[in-house]
């Protein structure tokens, strides 16, 4: 598989679901236990990518500027602060703590 | 995002109000396409690739979702990355299902849109355009909403993506310039406003600290979906309900 292939079969994944929500009749997800598992999937997955994310390094985990960076994302987050000042705010926290130490 | 108003003329003050809000949310989404755009290019795509995602995928969780896998575990990692962007687009079956009714009017009627009406509907149902749409006091308004937010955050996202490729494109060490940590935070930033409910919050730590045991355990990419167990049990079961209506 390339990055190409890759590319192309999530995207029509992707699309595809997009589509299924409005040509398909209503039905499955609109039952309450299904609709509640959509909805906790999305919260799972990107809780999981977070974990993954800060403290993942291949197949170990480092504990390194990425963890002061998130939780500084989380204070400014939870202070309203927009997305992209977050970001932002978080990438300088890590490449200040790297140019420091 | 009030819908809501008491002006004289409540047709008027209700489209306005829904065109406002979507230029609103539509601008300040489409700059997360900036950091976006950086970290695609940053985990290893081109510019290409990285414009194509904005274009067709057009669904930011899964977009980033889709890049952070490969940015752990590369090429060998494909597969686990289509698996979670695509399960990161099963929410945007869901925002569909809500948005036809609304779009195609009542049924009684018997109108239909045109199949390219719905295909660009369904082309730009994200997080945002049904946010605001949703957020609207009467159909019209709701339409008018989906609509302004879904255009403008797709045309904005598009742009600001191939900026933030150019961008990441030419930083040269992304980790020295903290990329790894943006991703991070971008990742918290979209999942923040779901947490509002206990259960949710409780599926968030079960899924972090499940991802996180896995990590040494199975191949980058894997851990991400097994932590999504949690939320099939917690939400079969309907767990940690307490309080969670607000």
């Amino acid at each position: 598989m390339t990055t190409w292939h890759i590319i192309l079969i999530a995207s029509a994944a992707t699309l595809a679901l997009k589509l299924a929500g409005h040509l398909v009749p209503a039905g499955f997800l609109e039952r309450e236990r299904p609709a509640r598992i959509a909805d906790l999937l999305t919260v799972a997955l990107l809780a999981a990518l977070i974990a993954v994310q800060t403290l993942g390094e291949g197949s170990s985990i480092v504990i390194d500027a990425r963890v002061p960076a998130v939780i500084v994302a989380a204070a400014l987050y939870a202070l309203r602060v927009p997305f992209v000042v977050v970001v932002f705010v978080a990438a300088a926290v890590a490449a200040g703590i790297r140019a420091f130490t | 995002m009030n819908g809501l108003s008491d002006a004289p003329e409540p047709g008027v003050a209700l489209r306005d109000t829904a065109v406002r809000d979507g230029l609103a949310v539509g601008l300040a989404t489409a700059v997360y396409g900036i950091s976006f755009g950086a970290l695609a290019v940053a985990a290893g795509l081109d510019i290409w690739q990285t414009c194509f995602l904005s274009l067709v995928m057009f669904t930011g969780g899964s977009q980033f979702a889709l890049v952070g896998v490969l940015a752990s575990g590369g090429v060998a990692a494909g597969g686990s990355a289509i698996a979670t962007a695509a399960m990161l687009g099963i929410r945007n079956v869901v925002y569909g299902m809500r948005m036809k009714p609304i779009l195609e009017g009542p049924p009684a009627t018997g109108q239909t849109s045109p199949m390219w009406r719905r295909v660009a509907a369904a082309w730009v149902t994200i997080d945002e355009s049904t946010a605001v749409a949703l957020a609207q006091s009467n159909d019209r308004s709701a339409r008018i909403g989906f609509w302004v937010t879904g255009i403008v955050v797709f045309v904005g996202w598009n742009i600001t993506t191939f900026v933030g490729a150019l961008i990441g494109d030419a930083m040269g060490d992304t980790r020295a310039w903290g990329l790894d940590a943006a991703a991070a935070a971008a990742f918290l930033g979209l999942l923040w406003p779901r947490l509002k409910r206990v259960q949710a919050g409780a599926v968030a730590v079960g899924a972090a600290v499940v991802a996180t045991l896995m990590t040494p355990v199975l191949m980058p990419g894997l851990p991400v979906l097994v932590a999504a167990v949690v939320a099939v049990v917690v939400g079969w079961f309907d767990l940690f309900r307490r309080r969670s209506e607000s």
